[in-house]
């Protein structure tokens, strides 16, 4: 039943060839070219060769060999067609969908953050990560869950890993997304700290969103279209207002909160917009955030064509050794924990075992939605490292350093970052913030406001004009605090539906979602578990984001190694043994980098215990160590390190758990002389149909 | 001339189908065709009823968007 591959023309071939000699000829420009600043162009082409021909070759090849997929067979579009879920649909239209999906903060964030040891790591892990990891992940999800009746992720652990297996990956999950929620909540905290133009724009978001849900419900009924350009007209010109409620002394005070405030302000809101009902708040949000989203990533893209900047950044920085300010490590493992979302990311798999299988309506268009959309999303997470590594080094890293690390004034942050070899004045630092309408950017990391100044900087190079590039900057930020609300919103929503469900099986009421007692204790319950890392996050002494991404990129590539996992074992029960090694070798990489990561979190100079321990020994001396300036804030930051303790202790006996669980399948698996994994039945397209 | 208009019509329809369905809503004439073919005993609902009802239904599955 397998299709025919037709020959490659001569002149399929010439093509090919072609592509390859360009796209190694920029990779070698790329990574061999030293001392002087390269174009990013050369970047951007290398990345274009390298996607096409990962989706050509190794693309086809996993489509063809590993997943035999088969266009004459009905997928569950067809088979179950019920016109909402299952609806069979135009490829573009779920390949536009399913980018839309899975595009989030995670691949702006973590090239950003990981642009301090320079571009070329953060580029060669995305470009190679994505091709043998990330998108063959996606993509073998997809192809399982399609012969699957579009099943999810944990129902297809359930079946072929055990049931077992299946409860301790969904408890990972919910810890997953606790930890997301947080630590993407902590972004926005960062960026918007004394800020406030931004904390204006972010909060006029919620009365204007209020204005579409009401416009939605009773005046034009399901036009989102309409509505959301009447909202983003409201935003820019919030945006726009922002500058007079900064300049504004009497306005000026009242949007302007240190990290902890806002993190009280975000659980409170997190709260609210998750019990309210969603037409009112959440879905508005959600319609204009995910426009922005896209609106925003072609800008971005557009800006890079045109700007044409020069990497200031060197290629490789002297922080590879694990010395660096943003996030303290080795480039083995930490780059590849820092990197998620961009070149392999866990939370993709749920989403291809989610709605996109069911909206297929062959399989052979799986390779163009589950490959094609990942390569997509590591073009953002490229264009985000471009955005960085143009800015001058010395902004870079005094927006990403921690205060306790270089000082917490211009003239301490210039003469450190000078040291150590990123030359930059105060005044450069002062005019960076001027030019930003700013007061500062110093301790402004998790990534959001350094890609804004990025992108600020790229957009005001296309159109000058004076004051335009504050206005670039909040728009920028406005824009990643937008979804990343929304994500929490919703994250929140979904997040008090999984603890109904498991508060169901010790009381049963309680799993009603409409009664209100259940709601709000589970909401309550919800906020508080991310709420508490967040505001941990808002406390911490190296600025929350240091200490907590490395917690979010484990659970994160955790997941990953999960589904790639099952993958594995898949691939085995078909009895096609010879490929195994397609999932197997970026399953093994995930696994070897998170419980790398974990132990190094666990002891040793870098560890959470190490954190502790040096607090909790200041404590027995009597001494008080910055920012905590009493014995009880002391006393909070030795538990919060033991609570990152057990959690990382927690990520690492889940993914040995998982090892254990698959090896047994895989074992029982490799023994057995015929198929035995659980796919549905083979149906002819052509017999259902109409 | 014609034919280039058709070309913009159906990148349009395109476009808003991929934005609705971004947005957790899918194809209501799809839907309706499904209805009359499969469920003819049943309501067809308006455009309207649709729209909530499904706006309802995105925020009760799992997942449905990324980090």
């Amino acid at each position: 039943m397998q299709a025919v591959i037709p020959k490659p023309s001569p002149a399929s071939k010439i093509l090919w060839v072609a592509i390859a000699i360009v796209g190694a000829f920029c990779l070698g420009v790329v990574a061999l070219r030293r001392g002087e600043p390269i174009n990013a162009i050369w970047l951007v082409a290398a990345s274009i060769s390298i996607f096409v021909i990962g989706y050509r070759f190794y693309g086809k090849f996993i489509e063809h060999s590993v997943l035999k997929l088969d266009p004459t067979r009905a997928p569950p579009s067809v088979l179950r067609n019920d016109g909402l879920d299952y609806v069979p649909t135009d490829k573009w239209v779920v390949f536009g969908h399913h980018f839309a999906a899975i595009a989030g903060a995670g691949p702006l964030v973590g090239p950003v953050l990981a642009a301090q040891m320079g571009y070329l790591p953060g580029t060669i892990w995305i470009l190679f990560g994505v091709v043998f990891a990330g998108a063959v992940q996606d993509f073998m999800i997809l192809g399982l869950s399609l012969r699957r009746d579009g099943r999810s992720l944990g129902h297809m652990l359930r079946e072929e890993l055990g049931p077992v297996a299946g409860v301790v990956a969904m408890f990972g999950v919910l810890v997953l997304m606790m930890i997301v929620l947080a630590v993407l909540a902590l972004v926005v905290v960062k960026a918007l700290t004394h800020s406030p133009w931004g904390t204006f724009t972010v909060a006029a978001t919620i009365p204007i969103a209020l204005l579409m849900g009401v416009y939605l419900r009773w005046f034009r009924p399901g036009k989102i279209l309409e509505v959301s350009i009447v909202g983003l007209v409201l935003l820019l010109a919030s945006i726009a207002f922002g500058k007079t409620v900064a300049d504004s002394t009497v306005l000026a005070p009242l949007f302007d909160f240190d990290a902890k405030a806002l993190a009280w302000l975000l659980i409170a809101y997190g709260f609210c917009a998750s019990v309210l009902p969603v037409w009112l708040l959440l879905a508005p949000r959600d319609y204009l955030s995910t426009f922005l989203k896209i609106g925003t990533i072609a800008l971005l893209a557009l800006a890079i064509f045109l700007a044409a900047p020069t990497l200031q950044m060197p290629a490789v920085t002297k922080f590879i050794d694990g010395s660096g300010p943003v996030f303290q490590g080795n480039l083995f493992p930490f780059l590849f924990i820092t990197i998620a979302c961009g070149a392999v990311s866990g939370w993709h798999s749920i989403i291809a075992s989610g709605t996109t299988p069911k909206l297929l309506a062959n399989e052979g268009q799986a390779r163009l939605v589950g490959y094609g959309g990942m390569l997509m999303e590591a073009f953002v997470a490229i264009m985000a490292l471009i955005a960085a590594a143009s800015l001058h080094p010395g902004v870079y890293f005094a927006m990403n350093s921690p205060a306790a690390i270089v000082g917490s004034t211009v003239q301490d942050a210039a003469t450190a970052i000078s040291q150590w070899g990123f030359v930059v004045t105060p005044d450069e630092l002062l005019q960076t913030a001027k030019n930003i309408g700013e007061s500062s950017i110093l301790g402004r990391a998790g990534g959001a406001p350094t890609l804004a100044v990025g992108m600020a900087q790229l957009l005001h190079n296309i159109i000058p004009g004076g004051g335009m590039m504050a206005f670039w900057y909040h728009y920028a930020i406005l824009f990643e605090a937008l979804f990343i609300l929304t994500t929490v919103d919703a994250g929140t929503r979904v997040g008090r539906f999984m603890i109904q469900e498991i508060a169901g099986l010790i009381h049963k009421p309680l799993q009603a979602t409409e009664s209100w007692t259940g709601n709000l204790l589970a909401t309550a319950i919800c906020v508080a578990l991310w709420g508490y890392f967040l505001y941990q996050g808002a406390v911490d002494p190296l600025g929350g984001i240091n200490t907590l991404w490395p917690l979010f990129g484990i659970a994160n590539q955790m997941l990953a190694a999960i589904a790639l996992m099952l993958c594995t074992v898949v691939v085995v029960k078909l009895k096609r043994e010879r490929y195994v090694l397609v999932p197997g070798i970026p399953a093994i990489w995930l696994i070897v980098c998170t419980l790398t990561a974990g132990w190094e979190k666990l002891s040793g100079p870098i560890s959470f215990t190490a954190a502790a321990q040096k607090y909790a020994q200041a404590m027995q001396d009597g001494k008080l160590l910055a920012p905590a300036k009493t014995p009880a804030a002391m006393q909070q930051i030795v538990t919060n390190n033991y609570v990152d303790m057990a959690l990382t202790g927690l990520f690492m006996l889940l993914i040995v758990a998982m090892v254990g669980f698959s090896l047994r399948a895989l074992i029982r698996a490799w023994r057995t002389n015929h198929p035995t994994a659980h796919e549905e039945p083979y149906v002819a397209l052509s017999s259902v149909a109409s | 001339m014609n034919r280039s208009m058709q070309a913009l019509e159906s990148v349009w329809k395109w476009a808003v189908q991929t934005a609705r369905l971004c947005c957790g809503v899918p194809d209501y004439d799809a839907y309706v065709k499904h209805l009359r073919e499969h469920h003819p005993e049943r309501k067809v609902p308006s455009y309207k009823e649709f729209f909530r009802e499904r706006q309802v239904a995105r925020y009760k599955g799992t997942g449905g968007r990324c980090c």
